[in-house]
């Protein structure tokens, strides 16, 4: 069990394993993409290249799945599943370590509106992963909305694929302005540069670039085929009168981030404000179990790398490995969170979202219930925890497993969300792959 | 509110099912929980209403009423608070028991005869009839019953529509308070229950905490065998109508339910719900409290499924989850009055049945607490008998 | 690599995925949801949502934002719910 495994080989999970590796450790390093490098370095998957060279100590599992984890005295047992995505024939893999990192990042927070389950209609980080990895571009004309500045680079993003972009619609106050904010500048000089670029490279491409306004609907028989616009209020209400038609065939939206917690979750880490709970050396409320990276809060790539730095450190020196304090990387931590706190500050989803929705939109996409469901099943029945308002009111229930609605549900319904990040399988699995698991518990009653 | 009648202490589909046929008799009937109500064990139930997997005795008796009982109190329901607030997706879908083993057949036919000696319908078919009644289900059996009295319901459904009926009769339900104890007075006998937000006076408490009824009865003073057993259930993604008709399970599941020896049982029960997904159950396993999600349970679950329904073996599961069933050594709900403590009920200790036998188990305690001539025999079920409350004071 | 999209013979380039696939040739949805006949692709684009879900080799519930090509994959548009054939 002389082994780190790190899940996630984004920034923060590239970062632990270099310096687990660095210290002398074997690192297994494990991603469900075929390419290093997670959202934020995602690699053009038609390149024949790989672009990172790991450390000699790093193993590298590509297009592997953990599908669940499970405790294992002492440590923790990950199952894993090698292969084309969903199977069914992949290969069945165990790994067992005593240090672990999580680095499973997060996702996109989608909001509902009238025709968001549209095609056409997408994530931020969809556009963006699409055109990164695959060299397309989600529409001709698409229009961007959200919150923070992470909508940028998406932006970039469907400029370098040749999309022309309608407009970038921010619901909070304009980037620019929040970058000459102290907190931005003291924390994140970095970071920084790299916004004012891409507001520079939207500006050479003429693209408009609204503070406090949104998209309010999207409309179209079969797909996209222009959208509803407004502005909105601080408290993210909309200004009548302010509506306007625009002509696209995407819109991509963005409004924070949901961090992937399943396997957090099944570990048993303490969450605080729904991100997982860490000290200063990255470590969990559960012995052997480190996290970085938007797990643990959203902070950009950078404090990503710099807390994955301190969590593979953590993770080798938890195994006895000779470690150094590795005073840099926390200096740049605390920067980082300097920055991510004010990012939160002036970036946040405000209550007005919820007014959004009309009583057909779709509140949740997998099981298709829409958001008057919701409110009757809500004022009918004793629903105050998410596993009982998940099985009247269906939402959460599909194959997404409440991933992209769990947080509006819980918000709309007054409940809780926490519930929804239970999940002690992290993802599907065919029926016949989990007959031939193998378990800790072998032999043992 | 004044003063409570009752107070029931869970609100499970047990509590809710007390609470409504107490409320019904025109008493006036607090609901407390520790949590969100049909949040527990009730929320982690398939919602199976069976008499298919009970040998011929006074469980089997309950069960009956109980079958009886559901559809009605459901359609009074509906009549009572309206089609949408009563909705609770009841489904007399039928059971289909079938052995997959030259060992196992024998058993199951003669388990049906004894069904049918007392008056179950326990019908076996022929392969070709299994065939056309559930088309994706193996051929390799050896041995196959109908048994048409099986039904579903969707627990959380039915346990809030029941709650809502109590409140539409001038009752209350609390969240989040949890019962510690009960106060008595001088005579002896219950005055208040006691609870983490204080004493609510009543003269009667139903215990219908479920897995956890031993415990909080202990905390009042007259303890009961009722223990925790663990469960686990595989949720495949939904699949096209039609694919499980049937409540299918292998004739296995019979001396599961019944055994109290050993540590851990697997026993295949396959069966759909109305948004498409497939329930596979169900496992049975003595763990405490300790929600652990074991791999070799899911395991045991997926293989068997996957033989009974080899079509369902490339289906992705999507979730697992994990339940506490209440369960006492002589697998008997435990239902009436504490012969120890004037005032304090019971009505737990269903174990893996307690959606079916919630109807029934709610008209009888209702019936005793009222004095009126019961619809079953309620001596089976008496908290005083040995197992239950004789075991734990030895 | 030669692949199959709904019955028709299309070239695909190694490292492809089906959403990427799909996408390419024009196609913004090759799913119908089971309750209300819905056209979905691609949501999330990482795997999250589910909403992509595509029958490759007789296999449904695969996400194709997910799902490298390989040679000879024959892709479908998924119908609601569908049984593996």
């Amino acid at each position: 069990m002389k082994e780190v495994v790190v899940v996630g080989a984004g920034p923060a999970g590239m970062a632990a394993a270099d310096a687990a590796a660095k210290a002398g450790c074997r690192v297994l390093l494990i991603d469900s993409a075929a390419r290093l490098g997670g959202q934020y370095h995602r690699q053009d998957s038609l390149l024949d290249k790989e672009k990172f060279t790991p450390h000699r100590n790093v193993e590298r599992l590509t297009e592997t799945t953990v599908t669940a984890l499970e405790p294992v005295g002492p440590g923790h047992r990950l199952h894993l599943r090698t292969g084309p995505a969903d199977g069914p024939q992949r290969t069945a893999r165990y790994v067992d370590t005593a240090a672990l990192v999580l680095a499973t990042g997060a996702h996109d927070r989608a909001l509902p509106f009238p025709g968001w389950d549209l095609p056409g209609v997408y994530t931020a980080g969809a556009a963006q992963a699409l055109a990164k990895g695959q060299r397309v571009a989600v529409g001709k004309r698409v229009l961007l909305a959200g919150t923070g500045p992470f909508l940028l680079p998406v932006a970039a993003s469907l400029l370098d694929v040749g999309a022309r972009i309608a407009g970038v619609l921010e619901a909070n106050g304009a980037v620019a302005g929040w970058l000459r904010t102290p907190s931005a500048v003291f924390a994140g000089r970095r970071k920084t540069a790299e916004l004012a670029g891409y507001l520079r490279t939207l500006a050479a491409h003429r693209v408009p670039y609204r503070a406090r306004s949104t998209v309010l609907a999207a409309h179209g028989r079969d797909r996209v085929e222009a959208v509803t616009t407004a502005r909105l209020d601080h408290g993210w209400r909309v200004r009548r009168g302010t509506e306007r038609r625009v002509e696209v065939d995407a819109v991509c939206a963005g409004f924070g981030f949901v961090p992937q917690l399943e396997l957090a979750v099944s570990a048993g880490c303490v969450l605080a404000d729904g991100f997982v709970a860490v000290n200063t050396a990255q470590a969990t409320s559960v012995p052997g179990v480190f996290a970085a990276g938007e797990l643990t809060g959203v902070g950009g790539a950078d404090l990503a790398a710099a807390e994955g730095t301190v969590a593979g450190l953590a993770a080798a020196c938890s195994l006895g490995a000779p470690v150094d304090v590795p005073r840099r990387a926390l200096r740049r931590v605390r920067a980082g969170r300097v920055f991510a706190e004010g990012l939160g500050r002036a970036y946040p989803v405000r209550a007005g979202w919820r007014t959004w929705p009309d009583d057909e939109t779709l509140v949740c996409r997998c099981e298709e219930v829409t958001c008057r469901e919701l409110r009757e099943s809500v004022e009918r029945r004793d629903v105050l925890g998410v596993r009982s308002l998940k099985l009247v009111s269906r939402a959460g229930l599909g194959m997404c497993q409440g991933r992209i609605c769990g947080r509006n549900v819980a918000e709309l319904a007054g409940v809780p969300s926490d519930g929804f990040a239970r999940r002690p399988l992290a993802a599907p699995i065919r029926l016949g792959e989990l007959s031939d698991v193998e378990s800790p518990w072998e032999g043992k009653a | 509110m004044r003063h409570p009648d009752v107070v029931v202490a869970g609100a499970g589909v047990v509590g809710a099912a007390c609470a409504e046929a107490l409320s019904r008799a025109g008493l006036r009937v607090l609901v407390l929980d520790r949590g969100a109500p049909a949040s527990g064990t009730t929320a982690a139930g398939e919602g199976n209403v069976l008499v298919s997997d009970k040998e011929p005795g006074p469980e089997l008796v309950l069960a009956r009423a109980s079958r009886r009982r559901w559809p009605e109190l459901l359609a009074e329901l509906r009549e009572e608070l309206g089609p949408a607030a009563a909705e609770a997706e009841w489904e007399p879908k039928g059971g289909l028991v079938v052995a997959t083993t030259e060992e196992t057949a024998a058993p199951l036919q003669g388990f049906a005869k004894a069904h049918r000696d007392v008056g179950i319908r326990a019908e076996p078919i022929t392969l070709d009839e299994v065939a056309s009644r559930e088309p994706w289900l193996t051929r390799k059996l050896t041995a196959a019953i109908h048994y048409p009295e099986d039904a579903q319901l969707q627990p959380v459904l039915a346990a809030t529509t029941l709650l809502a009926a109590v409140r539409a009769r001038g009752g209350e339900v609390r969240p989040g308070v949890r019962a510690v104890g009960v106060r008595r007075g001088e005579n002896g006998a219950v005055q208040a229950i006691r609870t983490d937000r204080g004493e609510f006076p009543c003269a009667a408490v139903v215990n219908a905490c479920g897995p956890w009824a031993g415990a909080f009865a202990a905390d009042c003073g007259a303890p009961i065998a009722v223990l925790p057993r663990r469960g686990l259930v595989l949720v495949t993604a939904p699949l096209p109508p039609g694919t499980v008709q049937h409540k299918v399970y292998d004739a296995d599941y019979v001396g599961a339910v019944a055994s109290g020896d050993a540590e851990l049982q697997t026993s295949t029960v396959v069966e759909s719900t109305r948004a498409g997904t497939v329930l596979i159950g169900s496992s049975r396993q003595r763990a405490g409290f300790d929600e652990t999600i074991r791999f070799d349970v899911l395991r045991e679950l997926a293989r068997k499924a996957a033989a009974l329904f080899p079509v369902l073996a490339n289906v992705p599961v999507m979730r697992a989850y994990g339940g506490f069933r209440p369960y006492t050594p002589d697998h008997l709900p435990v239902i009436g009055e504490d012969p120890r403590l004037p005032g304090l009920w019971h009505a737990t200790g269903h174990e893996g049945a307690g959606i079916g036998l919630a109807a029934a188990t709610g008209q009888l305690l209702a019936e005793l607490f009222t004095g009126r001539e019961s619809t079953v025999d309620a001596t089976p079920f008496r908290v005083g008998r040995p197992a239950v409350a004789e075991e734990v004071r030895a | 690599m030669n692949v199959e999209v709904d019955g028709h013979p299309v070239d695909a380039r190694p490292g492809q995925t089906v959403a990427g696939l799909l996408l390419a040739l024009g196609r913004t949805s090759w799913r119908s949801t089971r309750n209300g006949g819905k056209p979905r692709g691609v949501f999330c684009g990482i795997g999250v949502c589910f909403d992509c879900l595509v029958v490759v080799n007789g296999v449904p519930d695969v996400r194709a934002c997910q799902r490298l090509l390989a040679e000879g994959d024959a892709v479908r548009t998924q119908h609601g719910a569908e049984l593996p054939s």
